[in-house]
């Protein structure tokens, strides 16, 4: 998407070079900054840790549950079959690696006691943290587009009850901030809800759904003054001629100036989106653990605040980028049509 | 088949323009309706109130009997049998040709999507245009933008057909091609009502000629009548600017 640009003419290949390295050294510049004033507070970066995470070995303790004595331990390929026996004849069997025991044969067991630790792959919280800002984005991007092509069809109808609730909506929304929004429905409709809910005795709605419909509702409103926009941005010829072929207004909402305005507000969507996929980062103020919580969670415990943040940020990043792409090709998409 | 009786219409715009002011007149079947008048006459506006574009303020106008000011009728029924040509073409720019003139005949008319391919294909062909049924239409010249849109609006089989000066937006080389496959249709015995500034169509097609100006109808007659001896003072003025 290179737009004409103007170059002065006299100002060739070094001209480009020279100001190109001019970047590039400012780039390392500021890097080499970072890296020294780090050294000098005496930070010890420890990026090896990162991947754990990710995905990690967890030691889990396997533990007896009854009281006795171990009666023996078996060999089965890579594990140990150990049955406890106690002292009514009751026997269980556990299996732990070999590797990992930690009893012999023999031993006096108690409930609790543990018998030896299994490794097991898990995920890390960084990873659940980002699935959950995944989860989060992609729902609040379906019902927030949803809502917005509805309320922007409502706020241009003629219909005076569709368009003044459109504009309330659209103006109560953009007029308080994200974080308030959050605050409202976790503490004030979440609790209205969830109390009602439990009055009738119907299960509870987790903070998840709360966060998601802040998101979904804020996003909705923006993407409504879009929608406006991008419908009257098409041509009013465009509606004469549907209308004068017989279409009603519906027919010619749909089958012609609504394709027509999707090409347009494709790129503002895009935009919206990706800013709120960045705004869902606020959700952790009502103990939603997405990425930002969860980060916050792994440096109070690892100390690593540095790499971690870093992290954090270029996820966000990852997640951004990869939806313009993605939007990116479905505007190429449609523009070769 | 239409009966225009006494309108009136009043724009708001920074101030009040009174765009049609007690306009009255018959268009038989089969007859074709020649308007002309210099620009702002209310000449396009009287031509949008025939397929309510625009809503007269009062008066009455009958199609086919119906009166079409009424907020009983069904617009969107009277519309299917009132084509309209525009000066700017409106096409839809993501609908390629062939799709341009089914996708009315299937949602309105309820064909099938084969009928009217069929329907379809045999229209371009009329207007010359069946080899570009798979483009789009930013990929056509003027004239045949011009041309699609009339085989458009013939698609819908439609009783009259309304013309807002077609050929105004197209270069002059462009201009020839259209008028052709106006004067076809008009030999077919379509009912057309063109707001126009080619003269050589009025005088060689049109059965009656309206002189508009100021919102009002000045004159009407036979082309013989205004090319040869036009009555009023205005009329004598505006055909000495353009012939």
């Amino acid at each position: 998407m290179s737009g004409p640009y103007l170059r002065t003419p006299g100002k060739g290949r070094s001209y480009d070079i020279f100001w190109k390295s001019v970047f590039f050294l400012g780039l390392f510049a500021t890097i080499a900054a970072l890296g020294w004033a780090t050294n000098q507070v005496d930070y010890v970066w420890r990026w090896e840790r990162i991947p754990d995470y990710f995905y990690f070995e967890k030691d889990i303790d396997i533990t007896a549950s009854m009281d006795g004595s171990i009666s023996s331990i078996k060999k089965s390929g890579e594990n140990a079959l150990i049955i406890v026996t106690g002292e009514d004849n009751q026997s269980e069997q556990y299996e732990i690696p070999f590797s990992d025991l930690q009893v012999y044969e023999g031993d006096s067991i108690f409930v609790g006691d543990t018998l030896g630790i299994e490794k097991k792959w898990t995920m890390g919280i960084i990873l659940e943290g980002l699935i959950v800002t995944l989860k989060v984005s992609a729902i609040s991007i379906f019902f927030g587009i949803g809502l917005g092509l509805l309320t922007g069809l409502a706020r241009i109808s003629a219909n005076p009850a569709l368009r003044m609730t459109a504009i309330t909506y659209i103006e109560l929304i953009r007029g308080s901030p994200l974080l308030v929004q959050i605050f409202i429905w976790y503490f004030v409709l979440g609790t209205l809800i969830n109390s009602l809910l439990s009055k009738f005795d119907i299960s509870q709605v987790p903070p998840l759904w709360f966060g998601i419909a802040s998101l979904a509702i804020f996003a909705g409103a923006y993407v409504a003054e879009i929608v406006r926009a991008g419908i009257q941005s098409v041509n009013r010829g465009q509606m004469e001629a549907a209308r004068s072929l017989g279409m009603s207004n519906f027919n010619a909402m749909r089958h012609i100036i609504i394709p027509q305005a999707f090409r347009r507000i494709l790129p503002p969507l895009a935009g919206q989106f990706i800013s709120m996929i960045k705004d869902s980062s606020l959700l952790g103020v009502i103990a939603i653990r997405e990425l930002t919580k969860a980060t916050r969670e792994a440096v109070s415990v690892s100390l690593q605040p540095f790499e971690l943040w870093f992290l954090c940020a270029i996820l966000y990043l990852i997640l951004t980028f990869t939806f313009s792409m993605f939007v990116q090709y479905l505007e190429k998409r449609m523009v070769q049509r | 088949m239409i009966e225009v009786q006494n309108i009136y219409k009043t724009f708001f715009v920074t101030h009040e323009v009174q765009a049609l002011s007690n306009v009255s007149h018959t268009v038989n079947q089969g007859e074709v309706v020649v308007v002309i008048g210099p620009s702002g006459s209310g000449k396009s506006t009287f031509l949008r109130c025939l397929n309510r574009l625009e809503f007269a303020d009062s008066g009455h106008i009958y199609i086919d009997g119906v009166d079409i000011l009424s907020p009983k009728t069904n617009i969107n029924k009277i519309r299917e049998e009132v084509g309209m040509v525009f000066q700017s073409f409106n096409l839809f720019p993501h609908k390629t040709v062939l799709e341009n003139l089914t996708i009315a005949q299937t949602v309105v008319r309820n064909r099938s999507k084969s009928d009217a391919t069929e329907k379809a294909m045999l229209l371009l062909k009329k207007v010359g245009i069946h080899d570009k049924a798979g483009t789009y239409p930013a990929q056509l010249s003027g004239g045949q933008q011009q041309r699609v849109a009339i085989a458009r609006s013939l698609a819908m089989e439609p009783k009259i057909l309304l013309f807002d000066e077609p050929t105004s937006a197209l270069d002059p080389e462009m201009i020839g091609e259209v008028l052709d496959v106006m004067k076809a249709v008009a030999k077919e015995g379509m009912t057309m009502v063109v707001v126009t500034h080619e003269m050589g169509f009025a005088r060689e097609v049109a059965d009656e000629v309206l002189f508009m100006d100021h919102g009002m109808i000045i004159e009407k007659g036979t082309p013989e009548h205004f090319f040869t001896n036009p009555e009023e003072d205005r009329t004598k003025a505006f055909l000495s600017q353009i012939l």
